[in-house]
């Protein structure tokens, strides 16, 4: 959906050729040239490429491997891979002093537990890589987690042996999601749900939130933290004021275009635009 | 390239019902079979055909 609205958008730009490629078809050499007419000689031949895949992994290599060819992509490697790492991404974001939820790491069950006795209970286990509320558990008391831990290690791939966990923050029915291209928070919708993971393909709902000069400043700092972009930038309302959850480098937006009245497709074509031109 | 046709008809590859494609549709774009609502992608345009759409994977998201 979100791709359509951005070949709407970009159909309507005179002078942008846009050339769409199935990045499952991408096989390239890493040394010497590229083959022409293969959909690696089609990308090769871009002024900027904008990367819209659902897999992480696969955008990581992407965006690398466009980068050594010398062409700027959205998002760039860097923030591809600090943004899709949720332990990376709270490194960066308390590096740069962007207020966060406090969370510890650990590598084993024993080790997680004592890291959840840290920070308290409720406590929130993420898989470091996953977006959509995807195995994300909310653990009560120590018996849930000694049970979800357990499957997590025992179940779970190599990825799940780095576990992430996060200080669970009561918060006021909702979450916050801000558009922020440039460093420039362009709209702002509120994710609203009975359930305490609010994401909309969860089935939260938006509704428009305005754009405060803290959340704009707080988003600034965040978007700078892990190397600017096109981002979609998560925010809790705690009782300690707006703290930064994750940030995504594959933005959707389609639930938001209506609620906040703002143009996300077209901002996100300007980006990728100007970085096509050098402006 | 968008079809051009108004409706198209692709059938399910799950349940062999038949399901109305829109105009506008896209080759990648995931429709849902209004009969046995599997998730399908669409491989092609000219003929329409539609494949079951590839499960989640773990890395997948924004």
């Amino acid at each position: 959906m979100e791709e359509k609205m951005l070949l709407e958008v970009l159909s309507h730009r005179g002078g942008a050729e846009v050339v769409r490629i199935d990045d499952e078809l991408i096989q390239a050499p890493l040394v010497g040239p590229i083959a022409a007419g293969s959909p690696a000689a089609d990308l090769f031949g871009c002024d900027v490429v904008m990367l819209r895949g659902l897999s992480h992994y696969r955008q990581s290599a992407l965006a690398r491997l466009v980068e050594a060819w010398g062409l700027p992509v959205v998002n760039p490697a860097a923030v591809v891979d600090v943004c899709g790492d949720k332990f990376r991404t709270t490194l960066a974001l308390a590096a740069a002093g962007v207020p966060t939820p406090q969370a510890r790491v650990a590598f084993t069950v024993e080790g997680a537990l004592a890291a959840i006795e840290e920070l308290g209970y409720p406590c929130v286990i993420k898989p470091t890589i996953g977006s959509w509320g995807r195995l994300v558990a909310r653990v009560n008391d120590r018996d849930a987690a000694e049970a979800v831990l357990e499957h997590k290690v025992q179940l779970g791939g190599s990825m799940h042996k780095v576990i992430y966990l996060q200080a669970y923050i009561d918060k006021p029915g909702r979450d916050l999601r801000a558009f922020v291209v440039g460093g420039q928070t362009a709209a702002v919708i509120g994710r609203r749900s009975e359930h305490w993971i609010t994401n909309t393909a969860r089935g939260a709902r938006a509704e428009r939130v305005e754009i405060s000069v803290e959340l704009a400043a707080i988003c600034a700092q965040a978007s700078a933290a892990v190397g600017g972009g096109a981002l979609a930038v998560d925010l809790l309302e705690s009782g300690d004021g707006l703290l930064v959850n994750e940030l995504n480098s594959t933005m959707e937006f389609r639930n938001s275009v209506t609620p906040t009245g703002v143009d996300i497709p077209s901002l996100l074509v300007d980006h990728a635009l100007s970085l096509a031109t050098g402006n | 390239m968008a079809t051009d046709i108004s409706i198209a008809v692709a059938e399910c590859p799950e349940c062999g019902g038949h399901l109305g494609v829109p105009r506008g549709t896209v080759v990648g774009e995931i429709l849902a079979c209004g009969e046995c609502l599997a998730e399908l992608e669409v491989s092609s345009l000219a003929p329409i055909a539609v494949a079951l759409a590839p499960e989640v994977e773990e890395d997948w998201g924004e």
